[in-house]
């Protein structure tokens, strides 16, 4: 057993449910207990869907356990499909009927429906959400896809994108219009729009662009062993990734490198002068395995930041991001665990998180800025705006979605420059118009033991801090200040100091001047 | 003061056959309870054990409060659980033992059955009791399900404050308990009404702290102001206690009509009864009768979600001049809805649990001007052209009592003045 409040993924019948959601034609027949239907609102609400998702759910309750559960899915599978009328049927069980040994797989094929049915295997007890999406993707192509005729334009396939997939809809968009450029048609998108019939032509692709490894390599490695379809093995996510993604879709194509840059703003936004206090800044990356490797290639070269740490939630992308953290000389976190994250973050202090939805509150509780990355998010993540990650629209999103919340830092320290002023202080709150003006308090001496908030004393540092240079320390802005107060205690340790005094904090900033 | 509208003459729905159907329902968990429950009780944790999907309902449902450190959480349960029965007692024990000891201002912890846990017959009864022994006297360890197979929703809330009523001390005063958590606000308008009148001691249920205990014995006399409470009805008559059936506290009808209730049990004389209610139910009636202009003559259809949907709809139909199409709810308990049932204006059709696909179909071919549902059906049915209201803020808003009436009324006129005001079609 473990102890859990946040989590970052769902259990994988969320997956298989992302894979339904995101095609058309095809019905999930899912036997669960009353009340799993609760993951329907994840897709009407957080994702604004104006349909149900195409799942039907036995919902059991306690009086029908026992041999009553059997004939319950047999009826909720034909209902199903009397009522649907899908093209094909996914069938499957969530983790309570994975308990009750059903069989829903054996069950379904028994009834000798008119359509397909393909039986998904989850184990609940031991994968997740995308391992859930990946592995149903995989099913459906395995059952349904045949080779074909090649299309006589060069096409591809783009796969992985799903429901509930952070800027799938518009990725795809970018995609396409950068493929189209190189003169390039897709074939078919799947899982998001494909029908089961266009499943069954994924063959007539030359090749297939992996968009999301996460929900689409399963897919991507049967269909290049049994329908001979190479993959891309880039994610065009940033500047670099993206000119690396042409250059691979060149090489297997045999078409030039031909794509319009015009639009693309980044490179000359970070290169202007404005951005020249971006440099060296302390960055803290987390998320799905995807995203944070093409956060960290953006972070280091094309906005000249510091990765201090990285890691990701899912095990499935560990070895790459250990590969990636390595590179970057650091160790890789590889956790579920949202109290091991926030333990890393305060101990690294760093300038800015590039997370998930967990790691924006734990920026807001540490003051730390963040800029969220990856899945899993909320329903702001799901802008009416054209917000794409991917490509050269992708690059200059993230340009501006990164900086926003460090401009406001920059405000911050500029109110902070004026802090003696008698209008700006820390409890003067956001205005001091309207009459509400606060006098500053009083500054008497704060106490000699460091007991404050901006980042906990680090284990076993038994270094005290000085009245004065407590003082000193509050005067730097507080989105360095962490930094300053955790370098001034290594330093402090290294030289075997016992207390810090204004001297110290100085010497402690030369040491550290850079 | 405005004129009183009479209300509408009814025979009443007690005897209108309810409609039961099987079929997919798309209803919350008693899980969900723990949202609300964990808020109320200040010294309570509620430890869920249960499967990954239970931690991400939690999650679902509780939105941005996940991240206020709260008194709740899941011992997801991994394969190695699954394997052997003694070993998973062991595994709650260790879980238990970390969380206390990051946790010592815990007082009562509840360890809430999921649809895994009771479907492999994990005896969290018996854990309950070990541990309460083991943690005594400073925590007490109490055990309910809030499982998809056993609960709907509001039922977990019902199941918890079940599991608390046998051991409530023993108690002979003749004591007031009001039975349902309410928002705090809402609590102290209803005690302060009833203090008003002279009617004490009160006490509520569940209270706020453990330490804050009382007893329960023959001379209790309880009244419900939740109408899903229907085992912790059974439960506290096992104790002796005694029922005040009454409409729920509603508008001002239902609320005027359950503060007599009570009054009448407690011999309140009518003129004290009128001094202290005069002025806030004249107040509610003008704050509905405001807030209800746009509700006036339309239909209204309710999907079951709450069991709240028989109340609710007699306060549409007869305060708000609503017409009901529909009523459904996941239960009905007949002896608790009663005195609803008595004042619902007759017309619509009761329905007990449901086949969600054949409800829908119902829906649509009824046209509502309103329907009340869960945010899996909201945005699917707007998209279809209806209006419609999501029935869970029904739950989490202060929507009892005298000063809640107009707001209540709010809620169901807001979706339908936002469709007359949003003008997004493109010109012809």
């Amino acid at each position: 057993m473990k102890l859990t409040v946040w989590t970052y993924e769902g259990p994988p019948h969320v997956g298989a449910m992302r894979v339904a959601t995101a095609m058309k034609g095809l019905h999930y027949v899912l036997h669960a207990p009353q009340g799993d239907t609760y993951a329907d609102l994840l897709f009407t609400m957080i994702e604004r869907r104006n349909h149900r998702p195409p799942v039907t759910y036995t919902t059991f309750q306690a009086r029908d356990l026992g041999s009553d559960t059997a004939q319950l899915f047999q009826d909720a599978c034909r209902d199903a499909y009397d009522r649907f009328k899908p093209e094909a049927i996914i069938v499957g069980a969530s983790c309570t009927a994975e308990l009750i040994q059903d069989d829903p797989g054996g069950m379904a094929e028994t009834m000798g429906l008119p359509v397909p049915v393909i039986a998904l295997e989850l184990p609940s007890y031991q994968r997740k959400e995308n391992f859930g999406a990946d592995e149903t993707f995989f099913q459906i192509v395995r059952h349904l896809a045949r080779p074909v005729a090649k299309t006589d334009r060069i096409t591809c396939n783009l796969i992985g994108p799903t429901a509930l997939g952070y800027r799938h809809r518009d990725d795809i968009e970018e995609l396409t219009g950068l493929l189209s450029d190189m003169g390039i048609d897709v074939n078919v998108c799947a899982p998001m729009g494909a029908t089961p019939s266009d499943i069954t032509r994924l063959g007539a692709a030359h090749f297939n662009v992996l968009m999301y490894p996460e929900t689409g390599e399963s897919a991507c490695r049967w269909m290049e062993r049994d329908l001979g379809l190479p993959f891309t093995k880039t994610v065009p996510i940033g500047v670099g990734a993206t000119r690396d993604f042409i250059a691979e879709v060149a090489a297997i194509t045999g078409l030039p490198a031909k794509v319009d840059e015009s639009r693309l703003r980044l490179p000359w936004y970070s290169a202007s002068v404005d951005s020249t206090y971006l440099t060296g800044k302390r960055v803290f990356v987390f998320g799905d395995g995807t995203h944070v490797k093409a956060a960290a290639r953006i972070a280091r070269d094309e906005m000249g930041f510091e990765v201090v740490g990285l890691g990701c939630y899912n095990r499935e992308m560990a070895r790459d991001i250990r590969a990636l953290a390595k590179d970057f000389g650091l160790t890789a976190l590889i956790t579920e665990d949202y109290l091991e994250v926030e333990a890393a973050i305060e101990a690294l202090a760093p300038e800015m998180i590039l997370g998930t939805q967990m790691e924006r509150h734990i920026g807001k509780r540490l003051g730390i800025p963040c800029a969220v990355i990856s899945a899993p998010v909320h329903v702001q993540d799901f802008p009416a705006r054209y917000s794409p990650q991917m490509g050269f629209e992708g690059a200059n999103v993230i340009f501006d979605t990164w900086v926003h919340p460090l401009v406001m830092g920059l405000e911050e320290h500029l109110l902070h420059m004026f802090r003696e002023d008698f209008e700006f202080h820390d409890a003067a709150g956001a205005s001091h118009h309207g009459g509400k003006a606060v006098p500053a308090p009083e500054v008497d001496d704060l106490p000699i033991v460091a007991a404050n908030n901006d980042a906990p004393t680090p284990q076993g540092g038994e270094v005290i801090w000085l009245s004065d240079a407590e003082r000193e320390l509050k005067k730097i802005p507080f989105f360095v200040r962490g930094k300053a107060r955790r370098n001034t205690e290594t330093f402090a340790q290294q030289k075997g100091l016992q207390e810090i005094s204004i001297d110290t904090l100085y010497e402690a900033k030369a040491h550290y001047a850079r | 003061m405005t004129v009183a509208r009479p209300l509408p003459t009814t025979t009443g729905c007690r005897e209108t056959p309810v409609l039961k159907q099987r079929g997919q329902r798309e209803v919350f968990c008693g899980l969900t309870g723990i949202i609300w429950l964990h808020r109320k009780m200040q010294d309570a944790f509620f430890l869920v054990i249960g499967s990954r999907t239970c931690a991400h309902l939690l999650q679902s449902a509780a939105g941005v409060m996940i991240f206020a450190e709260p008194r709740f959480g899941t011992a997801i349960l991994e394969e190695t659980d699954l394997a052997g029965m003694a070993d998973a007692q062991d595994e709650l024990d260790s879980v238990v033992a970390k969380l206390l000891s990051r946790r010592p201002d815990i007082k009562q912890l509840f360890l809430v059955g999921s649809c895994p846990s009771e479907v492999i017959k994990l005896d969290l009864a018996r854990a309950a009791e070990r541990m309460t022994q083991t943690y005594a006297p400073h925590v007490r360890v109490l055990n309910f399900s809030g499982s998809g197979i056993e609960t709907t929703f509001t039922q977990g809330e019902d199941a918890c404050l079940a599991s608390m009523v046998p051991v409530l001390p023993t108690s002979t005063a003749r004591e007031l308990m009001l039975v349902g958590a309410l928002p705090d606000v809402v609590e102290q308008q209803a005690i302060g009404l009833l203090t008003q009148m002279g009617i004490g001691p009160i006490r509520v249920l569940p209270a706020p702290r453990a330490a804050d205990q009382f007893g329960v014995g023959e001379n209790t006399v309880f009244a419900l102001t939740q109408p899903f409470l229907g085992d912790t009805h059974a439960a506290l008559e096992r104790r002796g206690a005694r029922h005040i059936a009454a409409p729920f506290p509603f508008g001002e009808e239902g609320t005027t009509a359950w503060l007599a209730a009570i009054a009448h049990e407690f011999g309140v004389s009518q003129e004290v009864f009128d001094r202290v209610t005069a002025a806030p139910r004249d107040r509610a009636r003008r704050a509905v009768a405001q807030a209800s202009e746009s509700l006036r003559g339309k239909s209204v259809f309710f999907f079951p979600d709450s069991q709240l949907e028989i109340p609710l709809a007699r306060f549409l139909t007869r305060e708000c001049g609503m017409t009901a199409i529909e009523v459904g709810a996941p239960y009905i308990h007949q002896n608790i809805v009663g005195p609803d049932l008595d004042l619902l204006v007759e017309g619509p059709v009761l329905s007990e649990g449901q086949d969600v696909d054949l409800q829908l179909d119902r829906c649509r071919a009824a046209r509502p001007d309103l329907t009340v549902c869960g945010l899996g059906l909201a945005n699917p049915l707007e998209a279809e052209g209806m209006t419609t209201k999501w029935a869970i803020e029904l739950v989490f808003t202060p929507v009892h009592f005298y000063e809640q009436a107009g707001d209540l009324a709010g809620l169901f006129s807001r979706p339908m003045r936002r469709r007359d005001l949003l003008k997004l079609e493109a010109a012809e």
